[in-house]
């Protein structure tokens, strides 16, 4: 009686087919959750229209006919025009091209700041952690308006500026997140593990810890791009973002908002739909994204599209 | 489901005290995403007073579920159980949640194996002791206090009183355990279900608990249902032995009978697989090829068929096999009995070489 | 006899626990010895929390030791750079008790195992390591193109499997084996104990084997320390500790592991241990295990005792063989 120390019965079903690389299961499991392929569709559209705005914008956004001022939406006007006569739609079309600016990139300050602190915080530990956490904390107890009208403040209004203003006010939130997840993770046994075989630092936090904290950082971003928008917003209306003439939503919803009480309700509807489309869209790639990064809820997401 | 037909295991060589649990044809089953998972393939068993019934498989192999379910602890839906499960006069399958309420606890006590999760953090052990008492005995305080203090004096715990005000983090893991067990006990159950109470534990504390339940048993003539895959415990204490194996019963018998003289393939493979100290033999283990079936899948035949080392024809894979009585009192679930001299080389029995040392009181000084 | 392997002295490692005033040391390894030669098993056994992983762990400088010398075929471990800690991680190995926290969930197992060999740079050209990562399954038992798949599609004997594929891929001479069967069920336990005895014969390897399982590391060890509160009690080899255990611990854990044969389980006598194992944090003076022992004697509170040959090859701390050992002071 002679045992064989593994037979077929235990091996997995070898894959019949070679693999696919894994940035494109990454992007079929994405492509495959419905929402998420809704998002990433009027996220492409808004890109797409603020890029070729000069192209898809039926009008100038400085052009103004001051007899034809405060126009319900119409054929002419699809949006209505403003106080000026100017054409709502093209101005929430060229608006957009300021306001996923200040979002991406505000945004992606934060993200790379505050990731990069939040991993040396998080894995070095110490004091290099108890300064920089600290540092955070202070930071993170201003209101958020509050700080940004500082940095603008200090810094002298400008679209640059406030990008900077609101990437700083958003990198704690970036920080103590990662570092949050960078604690857990640390002690995990894989990153022992990888310690184990003589892997340098670099090739862990890389390797291991990078991809093991990057869910909660994704939700976070789509969030934060959010917030950044409307935080754009706050800034204008407050007369300290983006200046005039060029149209930014939030800086839409500004000007909107003398005009309600004559019932001009589409100054300030459409501006606001842009900015609620856009969150919503970032925030449902956002959660595929998590999703589709997660080899076992990509193995769920297949096997549902298979059958 | 099943067309074979299912002698009842009747069976009172050992005892002629009275029947208090009777499962029939227990099936549970689970509704996932890869389709229906049949947890517990038809399970008949007869628990009697004072008896200690040892349910022995791996996990996935139903043993868990198959109580749980009796008293419905497990979710349903997903999960869904037939059969019939007769605790006294009462088909517990067939009762409603709210009339459950009075049989958990209170006529079946529980212990799961980690004594950390059983119990509540943020309450005393006094309240967790006491709560069960006050709603199923209707106990004032007072009385369910004093009964609290003689239950764990009764269990083991030192100066009970000071203790009934301490929270599960300040006890050490045998100690909760212990605490566990008091409340499994606290309303004087019929049957007493020890799910893998003692795994989580070290050896020298599961021998405690070994000891502490079996006279906690000797003195209140409860049965007992010990859940575990440990064969040494099994040794230990059980009166008879059922082996699970992909949701069915393969083997039953009374435990010394099963040990020395196993008869389905899988015990034989579980035992010889087992390093057992004393044995000195050091060659490679007897290990059973393979993994369990899932429950999504089971083999058509019989379900051990695939990992099967005495598996010889078409039968064992296309016919599920009838569990019968091969000699009084011992039941097996294989068209094919492993043969004495494979089946005695596998037990532990034999294998032993050394004798465990003595070590009865001499060099105390 | 051959030079030894591994040879580790006087190993301490306390952890401080609680801040400022409140401020403890748990001695959680508090002074182990051992050597172990090439090719050797030898088994560290003990209950939780005796010690037993950290000094496994402390030993690879997985943890820091508070002092005590570890040294390795002639280098001393505890005085190499961080840079030289690393390249010489290629000869020490270790296998993980739990398969399913052991591996990143984010990677393909073969990644996993890959990643060894790109450490230290092990593989000429992207085939050649894909090779040698299927080579590396296959060696373990599993199919080599499951190299693609990830860690949650992998049962747990199939993980530590994996595991035990990466722990080899650098071709080290000694693996700590952390608890290695622990988290199996019991018909997969055989199994990976049969695979790593088959590796250890092939590969020359030698395993420090930790585990609470006696009967399983009776099976696979030459030899077998026992710990109890961050020390060795007793150390002998295999058959010998079971034959003849020396110190009271051993004897009342030896006596307390089931035994699957009814007849002897039932007439055996038992050696019951009262209460539960001291703090490591504050442990008794004298020998460690007085406080339970049931031979104890006016000098097991006085004296610290030392490890002592007692037979051939077989040492005890335990005064009950001669008061040897420190006197405690203060």
């Amino acid at each position: 009686m002679t045992e064989p120390t593994h037979d077929p019965a235990e091996e997995l079903q070898a894959p019949d087919e070679p693999s696919e690389p894994r940035w494109r299961e990454t992007l079929s499991a994405l492509l495959k959750n419905r929402l998420a392929a809704a998002g990433m569709i009027v996220l492409a559209l808004l890109i797409l229209s603020a890029v070729f705005a000069d192209l898809v914008a039926p009008y100038a956004y400085t052009d103004g006919d001051i007899v034809r001022r405060l126009e319900p939406p119409g054929r002419d006007h699809w949006f209505g025009t403003d106080e000026l006569g100017r054409d709502v739609l093209s101005r929430v079309i060229f608006g957009a091209r300021v306001s996923l600016q200040v979002g991406a990139v505000a945004v992606g300050i934060s993200l790379m700041v505050g990731t990069l602190i939040g991993l040396i915080s998080g894995y070095r530990g110490g004091w290099i952690d108890a300064v920089l956490m600290r540092t955070m904390d202070v930071l993170f107890s201003f209101p958020v308006v509050l700080l940004a009208i500082a940095i603008v403040a200090v810094l002298t209004p400008s679209l640059r500026n406030t990008m900077i203003a609101i990437g700083v006010v958003f990198t704690p939130i970036f920080a103590r997140g990662v570092r949050g997840s960078v604690l857990s993770v640390r002690e995990e046994v894989y990153v022992r593990a990888s310690r184990s075989l003589g892997a340098s630092d670099w090739r862990i936090i890389s390797r291991h810890v990078l991809p093991n904290v990057a869910a909660p950082v994704i939700v976070q971003t789509s969030l934060s791009l959010a917030f950044a928008i409307l935080t754009e917003a706050a800034l204008s209306y407050l007369g300290i973002g983006v200046q005039p003439p060029r149209p930014a939503w939030g800086l839409m919803l500004l000007d909107a908002q003398g005009f309600i009480p004559t019932g001009a309700w589409w100054m300030s509807l459409f501006p606001g739909l842009a900015i609620f489309l856009t969150v919503m869209a970032l925030n449902l790639v956002g959660d595929g994204l998590r999703d589709a990064l997660d080899p076992k809820q990509r193995s769920i997401i297949q096997s549902r599209g298979v059958t | 489901m099943s067309g074979a037909p299912e002698p009842t295991p009747e069976h009172d060589d050992s005892t002629d005290a009275e029947v208090v649990l009777s499962v029939r044809d227990l099936e549970v089953s689970f509704g996932t995403k890869r389709g229906r998972a049949e947890v517990v393939r038809g399970l008949d068993y007869d628990l009697h007073r004072g008896e200690t019934l040892a349910i022995v498989g791996e996990s996935g192999s139903g043993k868990s579920v198959s109580t749980l379910a009796l008293t419905k602890l497990i979710p349903i839906p997903p999960g869904r159980g037939t059969g019939t499960a007769h605790l006294g006069d009462t088909d517990l399958i067939s009762l409603s949640e709210a009339e459950l309420v009075h049989v958990r606890g209170q006529r079946i006590g529980f212990v799961f194996q980690d004594p950390m999760t059983s119990l509540n953090p943020v309450h005393t052990i006094g309240r967790q002791l006491t709560e069960g008492m006050r709603h199923h005995l209707g106990l004032s305080e007072a009385a369910a206090r004093d009964r609290a203090v003689e239950l764990l004096a009764k269990v083991g715990i030192p100066s009970p009183e000071d203790r009934l005000g301490d929270y599960p983090h300040q006890f050490s893991g045998g100690m909760r355990q212990r605490v566990v067990i008091a409340i499994g006990l606290s309303c004087d159950p019929e049957v007493l279900i020890a799910d893998e109470a003692t795994t989580a534990l070290d050896v020298t504390t599961q021998a405690q608990i070994i000891d502490l339940i079996a006279e906690l048993q000797a003195d209140l003539g409860m049965a007992v249902v010990w859940i575990t895959h440990d064969l040494g415990v099994v040794a230990g204490i059980a009166d008879r032995v059922l082996v699970m194996y992909a949701g069915e019963v393969v083997e039953q018998a009374d435990a010394p009978e099963l040990l020395s003289r196993p008869r389905h393939p899988y015990t034989v493979g579980l035992l010889a697989s087992l390093p057992v100290l004393g044995d000195t033999e050091r060659g490679d283990l007897a290990a059973i090829p393979g993994l369990p079936p899932p429950p999504t899948s089971l083999p058509p035949g019989c379900g051990f068929y695939p990992r099967c080392s005495f598996r010889s024809d078409e039968r064992c894979a296309t016919e599920r096999p009838p569990l019968r009585e091969v000699v009084a009192g011992h039941l097996v679930r294989s068209f094919y009995e492993v043969p004495e001299e494979q089946s005695r080389r596998a037990s532990a029995a034999t294998r032993i070489a050394i004798e465990p040392p003595d070590v009865r009181d001499e060099g105390v000084a | 006899m051959s030079s030894p392997l591994l040879e580790v002295e006087d190993l301490h490692v306390h952890f401080p626990v609680g801040r400022g005033r409140d401020r403890q040391l748990v001695r959680a390894v508090d002074g182990v010895s051992l050597t172990l030669q090439p090719g050797e098993t030898l088994g560290l056994v003990g209950e939780s929390g005796c010690g037993k992983t950290t000094s496994g762990l402390a030993l690879l400088r997985l943890v820091e030791p508070t002092s005590g010398r570890v040294v390795f075929d002639g280098t001393d471990v505890r005085s190499l750079s961080k840079r030289d800690l690393r390249s010489w991680r290629r000869r020490a190995a270790m296998i993980f008790q739990d398969p399913y926290a052991s591996l990143d969930p984010r990677l393909p197992v073969g990644e996993s195992i890959g990643e060894a060999l790109d450490i230290h740079g092990l593989h000429q050209g992207k085939q050649a390591r894909r090779d040698r990562i299927g080579d590396l399954l296959e060696r373990c038992g599993l199919h080599p193109r499951v190299a693609d798949r990830y860690p949650h599609e992998f049962s747990g004997g199939q993980r530590q499997r994996i595991g035990i594929a990466r722990a080899i891929a650098c071709e080290p001479d000694f693996i700590v084996c952390d608890e290695p069967i622990a988290a199996l069920d019991v018909s997969i336990q055989a199994q990976v104990m049969n695979l790593l005895t088959e590796l250890q014969q092939d590969l020359g390897l030698a395993y420090l084997f930790i585990a609470h399982d006696l009967a399983a590391v009776q099976h696979v060890c030459d030899r077998i320390a026992v710990m109890y509160l961050g020390r060795i009690v007793e150390e002998a080899e295999r058959l010998d500790l079971y034959r003849a255990p020396q110190p009271p611990y051993t004897q009342a854990l030896l006596s307390a592991i089931p035994i699957p044969d009814p007849v002897r389980e039932r007439e055996r006598e038992r050696i019951r241990l009262e209460g539960d194992v001291p703090s490591p944090i504050d442990p008794p003076s004298g020998c460690r295990f007085r406080t339970r022992c049931r031979a104890v004697f006016d000098a097991c509170e006085r004296i610290d005792p030392a490890l002592q040959e007692v037979a051939d090859d077989h040492r005890a701390a335990c005064l009950l063989h001669g008061e040897v050992g420190t006197e405690v002071t203060g």
